[in-house]
Parts: C-alpha cells; sequence; structure tokens
C-alpha cells in the first residue's frame, strides 16, 4: 500500500486537495468569528459596556447620540420566543398528521405543500405579510386604541405582524424534524401501547411524542435559529422603531436593526452596528451549540 | 352511579377528547395547506399581469419608460454560476475527504462541527462578514463577486452534506473491488464514487441554486442593487466586478424604498415559479436515485 502511494504522486496530491476543501469549512467559522469579535468589540469600548447594551434610548443621528440596544435585543428575544410558542404546537400537530393520523393521499398533499412553504423566499413573506398582514393589524389597532391619546399609530407595521410571519416561516422547519422523530419511533412502542388498551390518540401522546423528545427537540431549536436570524422578511413588516416589544408596538429586531441601517451608517454608529451583529452571532451560536449538545445526545441515547 | 355508568362515562369522555385532538391534528395540516394555496394564489393574482415579455428582457428605465428585470436575471445567473463553480468543486471535494480519507480524531470532529456551524449561521451574519472581509479588506467592494463568495460560505454545507450522505450509499464492496483490482484511491474516487454519488450531488447543487435564489440578506451589503444590463459580451466579465442587485434583492427594494408594488409582485411570481421548478427538479433526482440504489 505504501509503495504504491509513493510510486504515484497524484494519490498525495489528490489527497491535499480533498483535506483542504474540508478544512475551508474551518476556516470560514473562525475568521466569521474572528471578524465578529473584532468589529464588534471597539463599539461596547466606545459606548461602554452597560449603555449599549442596557441602555433604551436609540437616537444614533442626534446631536447628542445615543446608543442603547436593549429594546433591539429584547424585542428579537419575545418576537422569537413568541413565534416558536405560537408556532412549535401547530407544526406538532402537522407532523403527528403526516406520520400517524393521515393516509397516502392526504400525505401527498400536505407534505409536499410543507416543502414547498420551506423553498419560498422570505422577501415574498415580507412581500405578503406588507399587503396583507399589516392592513388587519391596522384595522385591529384602531379598534383596540380607539379611546387612546397617547398611542401611537404604525398603520399595522408592529410585533403581531412580525411575529405570524416568523411563525409561519419556522413552521416548514419543525414539521419536517419533528416528523422525521416520531417517524423513526420503533413500531413496538405503538403496538405495545395498543395492547394495553389505549387508544390512538393516547399513544400518540402519551408514547409517541415522549419518546421522540429529543428529536423534536432539535426542530425546537432549530425553529428557534431560524427565526432568530430572519431578517427580510420581517424587516418588511414589523414597522422599524425602536420601542419596548409590546404587540402593537413599531419594533427593531437585532436583525432588521442591521438591514435598515448599515447602508447608511458611519463612524460610532457604525460600530454600534456591528455590535448588535455580535450579540446577534453570540445569540445564534448558544442555539447551535445547544443544538448540537442535543444531537449529540441523542445519538448517546440510541 | 353504578359502576357500568361511571365506565360508560369514562369512554365518553375520552370519545369527545379523541374526536377534539383529531379535529385539531386536520385544523394544522389544513392551515398549512391552504397557507400554501393562499400565498400562490395571491401572488399570482397580484402579480401575473405584471409578468410580460418585455418585463422579462428590459431593464427599467425612466428614460425609456420601460419597467423590466431582464438586468436583475442577469445578476441572478452571473451569481449562480460563480458561486456554484467554486462551491461545488469544495464542497465535494470536503465530503470526499470525510468519508474517504479522514480518520476518526480530532480533524473529523472539527470539520463536522465547523460545517454544522455554518449551516446555521443566518444570512444576515453572512452578508455582514462578506460586507466586511471581501467587500472591505479585500477591497472588492459591492459587487458580484462579493456577493458570491459570500454566498458559496453559506451553500458549501449543503452540498457538502449531499455529497456525504450520497457516498455513504455507495457500497463498500465497489471500493474493495476497486481496490482488489489494483486501483488507487484517487483513480477509485474519479471512475467509481463519484459517478455512483453523481445524484446526490446534483441534488445538492440544485438544493444550493433553490437557496441562493431566494437568498436576499446576504446579498443586499455584497452584492448590492445595480439593475443594469452588462453593455456587450465582454461586459459580462467586468459585470464581475460591478454592483448587481438579484431579484429577491430587487423585489424587496420595489416593496420598500421603491413603493412599485405591481413590480414587486411580478418579481414575485418569477420566483416562485423558479423556486417550485427546483424543488420538483430535486424531487425527480431523488426518486431516481431511489430506484438506482434499489
Amino acid at each position: 500500500m505504501k509503495n504504491k502511494a509513493q510510486k504515484k504522486p497524484a494519490e498525495k496530491i489528490a489527497e491535499s486537495i480533498f483535506t483542504v476543501c474540508a478544512i475551508v469549512a474551518i476556516f470560514a467559522v473562525c475568521s466569521i468569528t474572528v471578524y465578529m469579535i473584532a468589529k464588534g468589540t471597539p463599539a461596547l469600548r466606545n459606548v461602554g459596556v452597560s449603555p449599549l447594551l442596557f441602555g433604551t434610548s436609540w437616537k444614533p443621528t442626534a446631536q447628542d447620540p445615543q446608543y442603547g440596544i436593549f429594546y433591539i435585543i429584547l424585542t428579537s428575544i419575545v418576537g422569537t420566543a413568541a413565534s416558536v410558542l405560537l408556532g412549535v404546537p401547530v407544526a406538532l400537530l402537522t407532523a403527528v398528521f403526516l406520520t400517524e393520523v393521515a393516509g397516502k393521499k392526504l400525505v401527498g398533499i400536505v407534505y409536499p405543500a410543507v416543502e414547498l412553504l420551506a423553498a419560498i423566499p422570505s422577501v415574498i413573506y415580507g412581500l405578503l405579510g406588507l399587503m396583507l398582514l399589516n392592513p388587519l393589524m391596522y384595522k385591529l389597532e384602531k379598534m383596540v386604541f380607539a379611546d387612546s391619546a397617547t398611542h401611537q399609530f404604525t398603520g399595522g407595521s408592529n410585533l403581531i405582524s412580525a411575529v405570524i410571519v416568523l411563525e409561519i416561516m419556522i413552521l416548514p422547519t419543525v414539521v419536517n424534524v419533528s416528523a422525521s422523530a416520531i417517524r423513526a419511533v420503533p413500531e413496538e412502542l405503538r403496538a405495545a401501547s395498543f395492547a394495553l388498551g389505549a387508544g390512538k390518540i393516547q399513544t400518540i401522546f402519551k408514547v409517541t411524542i415522549p419518546a421522540a423528545k429529543s428529536g423534536i427537540m432539535t426542530g425546537v431549536v432549530l425553529g428557534i435559529g431560524r427565526a432568530l436570524g430572519e431578517a427580510m422578511a420581517i424587516n418588511m413588516v414589523a414597522g422599524g422603531s425602536v420601542n419596548l416589544p409590546l404587540p402593537f408596538n413599531s419594533v427593531r429586531f437585532l436583525t432588521t436593526q442591521l438591514v435598515s441601517e448599515m447602508g447608511y451608517a458611519e463612524g460610532l454608529h457604525r460600530q454600534v452596528l456591528f455590535t448588535v451583529g455580535l450579540v446577534l452571532y453570540v445569540f445564534i451560536m448558544s442555539v447551535n451549540l445547544i443544538l448540537q449538545k442535543i444531537r449529540k445526545g441523542a445519538v448517546m441515547d440510541e | 352511579m353504578n359502576k357500568a355508568d361511571g365506565l360508560s362515562y369514562k369512554w365518553s369522555i375520552r370519545k369527545t377528547k379523541d374526536v377534539l385532538c383529531y379535529g385539531l391534528i386536520y385544523l394544522c395540516a389544513a392551515l398549512v395547506v391552504v397557507l400554501l394555496a393562499g400565498i400562490i394564489g395571491y401572488v399570482f393574482v397580484r402579480g401575473a399581469g405584471s409578468v410580460t415579455f418585455r418585463f422579462l428582457t428590459s431593464v427599467t428605465s425612466v428614460l425609456k419608460g420601460t419597467v423590466g428585470i431582464a438586468g436583475n436575471i442577469v445578476n441572478t445567473v452571473l451569481i449562480i454560476l460563480l458561486t456554484m463553480l467554486i462551491a461545488t468543486p469544495v464542497g465535494v471535494g470536503a465530503a470526499i475527504y470525510l468519508n474517504e480519507y479522514a480518520k476518526p480524531g480530532k480533524l473529523i470532529d472539527l470539520v463536522e462541527f465547523a460545517t454544522e456551524t455554518l449551516s446555521g449561521i443566518p444570512s444576515i451574519i453572512f452578508g455582514l462578514f462578506g460586507m466586511m472581509f471581501f467587500g472591505q479588506t479585500l477591497g472588492l467592494g459591492y459587487s458580484l463577486i462579493t456577493g458570491s463568495l459570500t454566498l458559496i460560505l453559506m451553500v458549501l454545507p449543503l452540498i457538502t452534506r449531499n455529497t456525504q450522505e450520497a457516498l455513504k450509499t455507495v457500497p463498500m464492496s465497489y471500493r474493495q473491488g476497486a481496490v482488489g483490482l489494483g486501483a488507487g484511491k484517487w483513480y477509485t474516487i474519479r471512475t467509481i464514487l463519484l459517478p455512483a454519488a453523481m445524484s446526490g450531488i446534483i441534488t445538492g447543487v440544485i438544493l444550493a441554486i433553490g437557496r441562493i435564489v431566494g437568498e436576499s440578506a446576504a446579498l443586499l451589503f455584497t452584492a448590492g442593487s445595480a439593475k443594469a444590463l452588462p453593455k456587450s459580451f465582454g461586459g459580462v466579465f467586468s459585470k464581475i466586478f460591478q454592483s448587481g442587485g438579484t431579484m429577491t434583492v430587487q423585489l424587496y427594494l420595489s416593496a420598500t424604498s421603491e413603493g412599485d408594488f405591481d413590480t414587486a409582485f411580478g418579481v414575485a411570481v418569477v420566483l416562485l415559479v423558479l423556486v417550485f421548478l427546483i424543488n420538483l427538479g430535486t424531487k425527480r433526482l431523488a426518486a431516481r436515485f431511489d430506484v438506482t440504489r434499489k
């Protein structure tokens, strides 16, 4: 074997080329991390950690500029949590439908629908949110705040619109991952449950879903990651003022902050935007790490 | 209440619960289908009228009074070509390394971890990094090449993952047979493994193209938004170093700053058709893949 390798330099060259290809991914992750940290930390020094991260006033272009991004961070957390809380039950039940309830024909309709939902570009979700959801929200807003003297009307571009769009966008991810987790539950478990006299619904909710728990968790965490990182669609529907994340407020997420101001920001303002990017990156990396922990745990279980 | 009554009472509770649960399950599944149908229907109703031959072949210009997305289509195609030209060999190479060369150990864990991490990074972060690194540090500015380099990092995991899956399904006996006949590793890969894994690789490539077609956040600050067509054939090459907005970026701008919803919905129709064709393509391939495996 060794002799052969020496005889053919092509073999050696091929191996080293493939190794380099594999290292590209490591190199990419390292340089992204280094860049995010290198560009994201100067503002933390120049503005101060606590006024920047916990300040609630965002006036980057004022005479006396203020760079508090606390509401932005809060919006990302609240928006993501709300969309996941609303989206996961729907996704889980759809996954149950696909794996346990529906016959072949119905699966043949619902499954492609899930796949196509995943394939629709996010700007199209944004466009539809803008044209359909926002006017609806505006009507609702006018009803709820009819007597309020203090409420600033947003024209329907608010947190609720963004949450609904996010919820729809994470559906396919959670459905797919949960469905394959449920499919992987051994048939014996269901059979044992039926033999004990449990009905189909009881079996699904008390046996199958608990058995598929770690796979479903993977789907949920993936959904959290998607919701946290989504930018364009919610930028089109969320309004864009930096506000407390209340349902009818016009809000800014970490991602939409980048999309809407990166184009023109300069100096310290630009540095602060890089810090916003860094905060997002830290969130995403934490989600990634949790995900890999869950996956490793699932492999160990088997 | 005697025992039998209690039992039938319990039974009827269980029945009601069952019906309720089934109702909810069907409702959720129906919601998904209605959602998709609604999205497609609305986009086509609003946008189909805008999609004419002129719309697809001319460039929006106030002077000439034309509205069209030809420039954006060309930009999209160029970005896809540039990205896939580099991402495909690198992604496939990485998969070959992982599957055929690497021995279990630190490096393979690290590569797997990095690939996993890359696929979890949202496109806006890729866009930010691409703008800083390719755009500023390497001085490429807002250009198609900056956009493509950024997208390479983004689609790399897709191609690596799909190729790896395909390589895993190639039976061990193929490799042993090749070694037994005196073939070297590289020769085996070239003549046996890659052809056997071809549909997996193509699936990865098509999925990656789908992702590029739908991508916007990673391109806004890397490839920019210019919509002019290259003036000549040579212009196509210099275009690579100039700013150019893809269809998705144009849709975003039309729907926000330009407030031109007819164009936005027109682009949306074109995008939906493309994305669905791509989806169909991968399905066909996957089906063929299954048949050859059996």
